[in-house]
């Protein structure tokens, strides 16, 4: 092993220097903001002031920063969620096209994510404005024209636009790759589609269903330019609010609250892993 | 007996090449069936009609005198154990096994009691909370039967279930099989392209070409009566060669006449006439009715396996006298070991010995194996 050890690094070298640069310098960077004042005296103060902030809503008085993260967190379940019904059947449909039309589809998620977001979101403006192409169509057809924009759904709208093919993809490249002769197997043992389906391919594609909600949750959380132009700035999220401590040169807080958030992501993760394996293998029915 | 089911002109073509070419076959109640093939015959294909996995472009299939074409696979008394196994790997052993039940929603301790007495059947007791990617290739050939046979079928479909498993295993698992075929009472449905397996588990033998069937018979049949050059050549080693029925019981080939037990064909009919290796009996040169000179000589063990040129046609034959290269033989054949059959289309094209070698065999066996693989490797294999 010592031998063929050497070769291993020396390729590994230039990723782990890279790792080393722009990965591991940062975090210790976020870290020791997050636990220093302004004269880079240690302090807890700045994590505390996250939990302990508190502020007038109306006649209560809330903690401002717990209420956001509450409120980012909320948002981002609920995109997750709405990603993952929709974009579970998506995958599956898609693994059981054929080549010519699996092709077709792939192409057809993957067109908009050629488009910068922040001009996706734009996009998402035009439409769903008071007096946009949403409103306009309506009134076309004689409907009632429907106040969206500046509400949480128009946030959540635009997360899941923006992050569904992130779920999409994983899931359907585990499903791709599942062995017919398994489904065939389960429909030989009894098996009608749907319990195909649920006892299957479902356990089976847990890992494409966890690396799903990895990718649409972390970043749906810690967004903050969907809410700003889509919220109208009324539905300030996590991530507004680092990027507002941060523009206002309260790079202590911004570092505290940014090291909070991604303590609370890490333990989510673990806990959804650990979750979705009991499901996955050895928790059938028993 | 019973008829189980039933195959009538069934026809089918993948991408418009013709798999199946107007296949009919009644399979009986109990009985150990086996399809046998080289690859590409359309053998897999009848199985998975047979299982609910394809629809037959023409022709019906009964079960138990009903038909059945347009059943689906989950509502078909008939259980598969596939190529490869195809055991869910997120189940451990015992969720394998008892996965037919579950959908089925029998009592928990009902379904214990069965899967218990199923793995004790494939001995397997010791293993029931094993991850099934942890066992060896044939554990996992038990679990797949056990798995299978739990639902009770009245039909149980072996898609080539030991072609994976090394020479000893494969051997036990064939004894094993026919135990567990006779104890059950299930009618097997093997598919195979080993001659060998297929003889000495067969209650009835199918062999198939090129989308057709070519015979139906007992393993003893298919052996010593087999109908064309293809069956001759694919089961057991056979010299072919062209004869003249002269009348009946008497045949002419290689420059002799013989005496024969076969009658019924015209007076002067061009025939095949094949001769097994091993039904041949080696004299001296002027007692032979046959002569011919020793072309090579390979030590198989438990006999010597000689090619002898016959007038330029290489015949080969199996004995226990030990003869040398170069030696000029004579060859005595008995009526009964001399087989005669019709003309076919596959006269001419098998049983010489002239191109023969082992080492060839043997290559040509491998590519095979390996042609395999990489078929049953793919996802809309046909065959």
């Amino acid at each position: 092993m010592k031998t063929k050890g050497k070769p291993v690094w020396g390729l590994l070298g230039p990723y782990t220097l890279w790792a080393a640069v722009f990965i591991v310098v940062p975090l210790i960077f976020v870290a020791y903001y997050a636990f220093t004042d302004n004269s880079f005296s240690f302090t807890f103060d700045n994590l505390l002031r996250f939990f302990n902030d508190r502020s007038q809503v109306g006649d209560t008085e809330v903690r401002t920063y717990m209420l956001i993260f509450w409120r980012s967190l909320k948002l981002a379940v609920i995109s997750t969620v709405i990603c993952f019904v929709l974009g579970y059947p998506l995958a599956y449909i898609m693994s059981r096209a054929s080549d010519r039309n699996q092709k077709i589809m792939m192409t057809l998620i993957m067109i908009p994510m050629w488009m910068n977001f922040l001009i996706r979101t734009y996009a998402w403006m035009t439409i769903l404005q008071d007096t946009g192409l949403l409103n306009g169509f309506l009134t076309r057809i004689g409907l009632e024209k429907i106040h969206i924009i500046g509400t949480e759904g128009a946030v959540v709208i635009g997360m899941v636009y923006d992050y569904l093919p992130y779920m999409v993809l994983p899931i359907y490249s585990v499903m791709a790759k599942l062995d017919v002769r398994l489904i065939e197997a389960a429909r030989d043992l009894g098996c009608n589609n749907f319990g195909v389906l649920r006892r299957v391919i479902f356990p089976l594609s847990m890992p494409g269903v966890l690396s799903g909600i990895n990718m649409v949750l972390i970043p749906s959380v810690s967004t903050f330019y969907i809410s700003q132009k889509l919220g109208n700035g009324k539905f300030f999220l996590i991530g507004d609010a680092i990027e507002g401590q941060y523009v206002a040169n309260n790079l202590h807080f911004a570092a505290a609250m940014a090291f909070i958030l991604m303590i609370i992501l890490i333990a989510m993760m673990a806990l959804i892993k650990k979750f979705t394996n009991d499901m996955a293998y050895g928790g059938e029915e028993v | 007996m019973k008829k189980i089911i039933e195959l009538k002109n069934i026809s089918k073509s993948f991408d418009g090449e013709k798999v199946l070419d107007n296949i009919s076959l009644d399979i009986y109640d109990n009985e150990f069936l086996t399809l046998l093939g080289p690859s590409g015959c359309g053998k897999t294909t009848t199985l998975r009609i047979i299982g609910g996995f394809e629809q037959p472009d023409e022709g019906d299939v009964l079960f138990m005198g009903e038909r059945i074409n347009d059943v689906p696979a989950h509502k078909r008394n008939v259980n598969t154990v596939f190529q490869r196994y195809a055991l869910f790997p997120h189940l451990d052993v015992y969720e394998n096994v008892a996965f037919s039940l579950r959908e089925r929603k029998v009592a928990k301790d009902e379904v214990d009691r069965q899967v218990t007495e199923m793995l004790s059947l494939v001995m397997l007791s010791n293993f029931a909370h094993r991850k099934v990617t942890s066992l060896s290739g044939g554990q996992q050939q038990r679990v797949a039967i056990a798995r299978a046979l739990i639902a009770r079928p009245k039909v149980l479909l072996l898609d080539e279930p030991l072609g994976a498993l090394d020479l000893k295993l494969r051997k036990d698992m064939q004894q094993e099989l026919k135990k567990i075929q006779k104890a059950t009472g299930i009618t097997f449905i093997f598919v195979t392209h080993d001659q060998e397996e297929a003889l000495t588990m067969s209650d009835t033998v199918v062999v198939m070409s090129d989308g057709r069937i070519q015979q139906i018979g007992t393993p003893t049949d298919v052996y010593n009566e087999p109908q064309n050059a293809f069956v001759a050549d694919f089961i057991g080693e056979s010299n072919i060669v062209d004869g003249i029925m002269l009348e009946d019981f008497k045949v002419k080939f290689s420059g002799h006449t013989f005496e024969c037990v076969d009658k019924g064909f015209e007076r002067g009919e061009a025939v095949d006439v094949v001769v097994r290796p091993e039904d041949v009996d080696i004299v001296r040169e002027e007692d032979g009715m046959l002569r011919g000179v020793v072309t090579s000589v390979t030590f198989m063990g438990v006999h010597y396996e000689i090619i002898v040129d016959i007038g330029g046609f290489k015949w080969m034959i199996q004995t226990t006298d030990f003869v040398d290269v170069d030696e000029h033989i004579g060859l005595s054949i008995e009526p009964d070991a001399i087989q005669i059959m019709k003309k076919s289309e596959y006269s001419g094209m098998f049983g010489d010995y002239s191109t023969y070698s082992d080492e060839a065999e043997e290559l040509s066996e491998i590519e095979l194996g390996e042609l395999e693989e990489f078929e049953s490797a793919g996802v809309d294999d046909e065959d």
